[in-house]
């Protein structure tokens, strides 16, 4: 029974090895052990802005630094980090600005409120508009007969 | 409504307060590349460096629980770094409070012939070969320097190098008066 | 010599500009009809003045006259010489010139184009141009002045940075500056109405040519921009939300908004404040994009570079522009009233639905460009907002008007009521979102939520725009030119949706590292990597690698993408190699020598993304179609305009 085992762990380790000699010559650059930590990995490094290259996310820079904070972010999302654990590693190191999503907090609150406030106040203001000019038409002859356009 | 204050008058008034926005921008746009560090006020990392000076040896931050020290970031291929490094040798001369070197993403022996020529202002020096130290402390150019204090407490962060002014209006007034030469384990 | 002719015609330029402002302004306020006439020389004599200053900025550059400070640090010996032409608006001061040199050539156009206009008001035109024209030329000669002169000259120059040595750049500055500035001669209109104190339809209709023709123009520079980033950068992204292209964007919200306004307050007269503040709006976000770009308080790798003094006094225009113009509408506004009416699903509403989302959007962009600015006094810290915040927030007001827009097209004037195109709609609207999801989840796999509603949309408002033309075909009635443009326009538009929906949704990206012999599966492409040989250029050296793409088996394209090493700048650069293979873009950058004869790159699969700018050109040729349309080319009006000079009641503000 245990030699049995053990061939077949050979065959197993054996059959690896020749795959992973076969597939060395296409080592993925950012190979991470599952695709879900490849997403992972790749959705992380997207939304971190490169701090020498400060127009770049770490994907796109090409600078040492980047590849460094990639390297730790590869690690720490094997040692098991969650994203959220490693955004705060980030932050807390290089503040909010290397996100390139600013935060929703008390400060900033006002940035992701604008749009939809502007938004609201302005629908408000078109339907008051339309309103006050539904009830003229009836008193309003003219240009009962314009075309489109 | 109001003479003065109508929907007709509000583009202006908002106008007005974008200029004001604008003013405070162009006076400040120097300062707009330096991101201030979320370190402040937190306690700094905890290191515990291989020395660069004294191989077998280590460079940790317990040695220097209790003491101010400069935390200062840089390597040999940093041009900056040597454009800083007579204030550095200055400060060491002045002998009020120890600069603790992170020699970052260097070759060792780069780094010692470097200091042999230009001159030693650390106390000690730790090295940083493959860079994850500094992003400990959320380096992202050298030369950086860290105040820290005797808790441990980053208090203040220098990006670039240190001029005269910023030790003198920076960092100086910061330590306390009674700030003596401190002798933390050197390696 | 040639440079100091240039500076001395600049000079005379300015002259003559600010003749050309009091003239203008001046003149039909004392009713003074010698005055009146001097503003056409004036505009002539300083389009020629100003055309002579670049035609000698060209020659120094063409003659490598590296004595002068501009030349020497923008060009090089080395440089080809399209390269050395196109230098001139590389940097800062130079792309001054192009400005100023725009804003004379729309100036003169705008003289030629309003000489059958009441003379009065056509002058009032010119002489708003005129002090734009002065504000710029005095800016440039008093703080970015290209005809500087070196003592003693550079034997060579520091060249041109190697990411603009591109025909991108031959094209994309010029063609969006024509944009950029034309704004302004909507908004020298909109000044001419509010220094009269009137504006009726004709005005409108007078406006909406100068306008749209701008909008046009601006439309293909933004979309050049985006096409160069794309091509350029590599890493197969065309709109970053930077803040230098958030500064070329938002005026292109605004004149969209414009555009559609001008139609209801030509047609009916309504919405003219609005329109009027519109047209000033447009060209003052020109303005300010000016200010963001040069004046160092923004970080972007687009931005020129700072020198002290130029926010100052750049933000000091801005002040006595935007401000005076503002002013104006304060005082002048109050005073466009209109009577008509209209119903709730009347065309009017829809388009003044269109142009509350469409300022929103414009608002939503500001709001996010700014904010940096204003994070760092209220103590912020360093605020940054990027696509994460943008992407969302700005697609909250545009989903909304893609959904109204197809509707909005067939809702008839004043009265509403679709009839029996309602039906009809409906029927299209189930067909459109059909096939949004079979192409989401029928042809592809993948895509987000969002999808099958984007190219929904996208499909509706092709079919929808089609009705109206098919429809008069059948019955052979004439589809004039403005309708025309308008379908040709707003299917620009649709093409445009479901592309950008097809390459967020459907793009398919791997970086790898691969050694000679390496193969990597993309879906169903094989790339494969044959190493790389070293290349050598004018003024460049590199290597260039070799990837064979197949598809399904069969062979599709051979590969070279570069990396190239700049010797006077001493800056890297990776060309990425682009093939199209159908309606996808298949993309190859090089990333690092990882040693052994081993390289990282990456490589793309971007389904549609080359009709984004085609749709963006398709958008604006509809535009210039439709301004070619007859009636813009009657001056007189017709029929009177709805508030004749004086009978409005002037009962003060509220």
């Amino acid at each position: 029974m245990r030699q049995r085992a053990a061939s077949i762990f050979i065959a197993v380790l054996a059959a690896s090895l020749l795959l992973g000699a076969s597939s060395a010559h296409a080592i993925a650059y950012t190979q991470m052990p599952t695709p879900q930590l490849e997403a992972r990995y790749l959705h992380l490094i997207r939304n971190f802005r490169c701090m020498q290259c400060q127009d770049e996310s770490l994907a796109d820079s090409p600078v040492d630094l980047a590849a460094e904070m990639r390297r730790h972010i590869r690690d720490m999302l094997l040692a098991g980090k969650t994203d959220q654990q490693i955004r705060e590693f980030m932050v807390s190191r290089y503040g909010y600005f290397i996100l390139f999503k600013p935060p929703f907090v008390a400060k900033t609150a006002w940035l992701w409120l604008t749009p939809g406030a502007v938004l609201l106040l302005g629908v408000i203001t078109a339907l008051v508009i339309i309103r006050k000019r539904a009830v003229l038409v009836t008193s309003d002859p003219q240009d009962d007969d314009l075309t489109d356009a | 409504m109001s003479r003065f204050v109508n929907r007709f008058t509000v583009p202006l008034a908002i106008f007005a307060v974008l200029v004001v926005v604008f003013a405070i921008g162009i006076k400040d746009s120097p300062q707009k590349d330096l991101i201030p560090s979320p370190l402040i006020g937190k306690p700094a990392p905890a290191f515990a460096l291989p020395s660069l000076t004294d191989p077998g040896r280590k460079v940790t931050s317990a040695q220097y629980r209790g003491h101010w020290y400069l935390f200062n970031i840089w390597g040999t291929w940093c041009i900056d770094c040597r454009i800083e490094q007579p204030m550095l040798l200055k400060i060491k001369q002045a002998g009020i409070i120890p600069i603790v070197g992170l020699d970052w993403k260097d070759d060792p022996k780069d780094a010692r012939t470097y200091l042999k020529q230009a001159g030693d202002p650390y106390q000690s020096i730790g090295m940083d070969q493959d860079g994850a130290e500094a992003i400990m402390w959320g380096a992202y150019g050298a030369p950086e320097t860290f105040l820290v204090n005797p808790e441990g407490i980053v208090v203040y962060k220098r990006i670039g190098p240190i001029t005269e002014r910023a030790w003198e209006q920076d960092i100086l007034p910061r330590l306390p008066l009674t700030s003596t030469p401190d002798s933390a384990s050197s390696s | 010599m040639i440079p100091e002719l240039g500076e001395f015609a600049l000079i005379l330029a300015m002259l003559l500009s600010a003749l050309q402002g009091f003239f203008g302004i001046v003149g039909p306020a004392v009713k003074r009809e010698r005055w009146m006439a001097a503003v056409l020389p004036a505009v002539s004599g300083q389009f020629v003045m100003v055309a002579v200053s670049m035609g000698c900025l060209i020659t120094s550059f063409v003659n490598n006259d590296f004595s002068v400070k501009y030349v020497a640090e923008n060009s090089n010996s080395a440089l080809p010489l399209f390269y050395r032409i196109a230098a001139l608006w590389g940097a800062h001061a130079g792309s001054l010139i192009l400005w100023i040199f725009l804003l004379a050539f729309w100036s003169i156009a705008a003289a030629i184009g309003t000489a059958r206009l009441p003379k009065p008001f056509a002058s009032r035109v010119i002489g708003v141009l005129g002090v734009i024209s002065f504000g710029f030329l005095l800016y440039t000669l008093a703080t970015s002045n290209p005809f500087l002169r070196l003592d003693p000259p550079w034997p060579d120059g520091e060249s041109l940075n190697p990411l603009l040595q591109d025909p991108g750049l031959a094209g994309h500055p010029p063609v969006l500056y024509t944009g950029y500035v034309g704004l302004a001669v909507a908004f020298a209109f909109a000044g001419a109405a509010m220094l009269e104190g009137r504006l009726d339809r004709d005005w409108a209709r007078w406006t909406r040519p100068w306008t749209t023709a701008a909008w046009a123009f601006l439309s293909c520079g933004i979309a050049l921009g985006s096409w160069w980033a794309y091509y350029t950068l590599g890493w197969g992204g065309f709109w970053f939300w930077d803040p230098v292209e958030n500064a070329s964007f938002m005026p292109w919200l605004m004149a969209t908004a414009l555009i559609h306004s001008l139609a209801v307050t030509e047609k009916r007269g309504l919405f003219k404040s609005w329109t009027l503040l519109l047209a000033v709006l447009a060209f003052s976000l020109s303005l300010v994009g000016t200010f963001l770009v040069r004046s160092g308080v923004l970080v972007s790798v687009h931005s020129f570079a700072a020198a002290p003094g130029r926010g100052e006094f750049i933000l000091a225009f801005l002040v006595v522009m935007i401000g005076s113009a503002l002013a104006l509408y304060a005082w002048r506004a109050p005073l466009l009233k209109s009577e008509a009416g209209f119903e709730l699903t009347a065309r009017e509403s829809f388009l003044l639905f269109n142009n509350i989302l469409l300022v929103t959007a414009c608002a939503t962009v500001f709001a996010g460009t700014i904010a940096p600015l204003i994070a760092a006094p209220l103590g912020l810290g360093k605020l940054s907002v990027g696509p994460p915040y943008f992407n969302p927030t700005f697609l909250l007001s545009i989903l909304p008007l893609m959904a109204l827009l197809s509707v909005g097209i067939h809702a008839r004037w004043k009265r509403g009521s679709l009839g029996n195109r309602a039906r009809i709609l409906i029927l299209t609207l189930v067909v459109s979102l059909v096939i949004g999801c079979g192409v989401v989840f029928g042809l592809f796999t993948g895509g987000r939520v969002l999808s099958p509603i984007g190219i929904g949309l996208g499909v509706w408002i092709i079919i929808s725009s089609l009705i109206d033309p098919i429809d008069r075909l059948r019955r052979h009635i004439t589809i004039p030119r403005a309708v025309l443009g308008m379908t040709l326009a707003h299917i620009g538009l649709g093409i445009f949706v479901i592309s950008i929906t097809s390459v967020e949704a459907f793009t398919a990206e791997r970086d790898v590292a691969l050694a000679q012999g390496g193969t990597t599966q993309l879906g169903e492409y094989r790339f494969q990597f044959e190493g790389v040989k070293p290349i050598q250029g004018s003024d460049y050296d590199g290597v260039a690698g070799t990837i064979l793409v197949s598809h399904d088996g069969s062979p599709v394209a051979v590969m070279h993408p570069e990396k190239r090493e700049y010797f006077v700048q001493h800056i890297g650069t990776t060309h990425s190699a682009i093939y199209m293979y159908r309606v996808s873009n298949i993309l190859v950058a090089l990333g690092q020598d990882l040693g052994d004869g081993r390289w990282s790159m990456r490589v793309q699969v971007r389904p549609l993304v080359t009709f984004i700018w085609l749709a963006a050109f398709i958008m604006a040729v509809g535009g210039m179609l439709a301004i070619s349309d007859r009636r813009y080319r009657i001056a007189e009006a017709r029929e009177p305009a709805i508030e004749p000079v004086g009978a409005v009641t002037r009962s003060g503000a509220g």
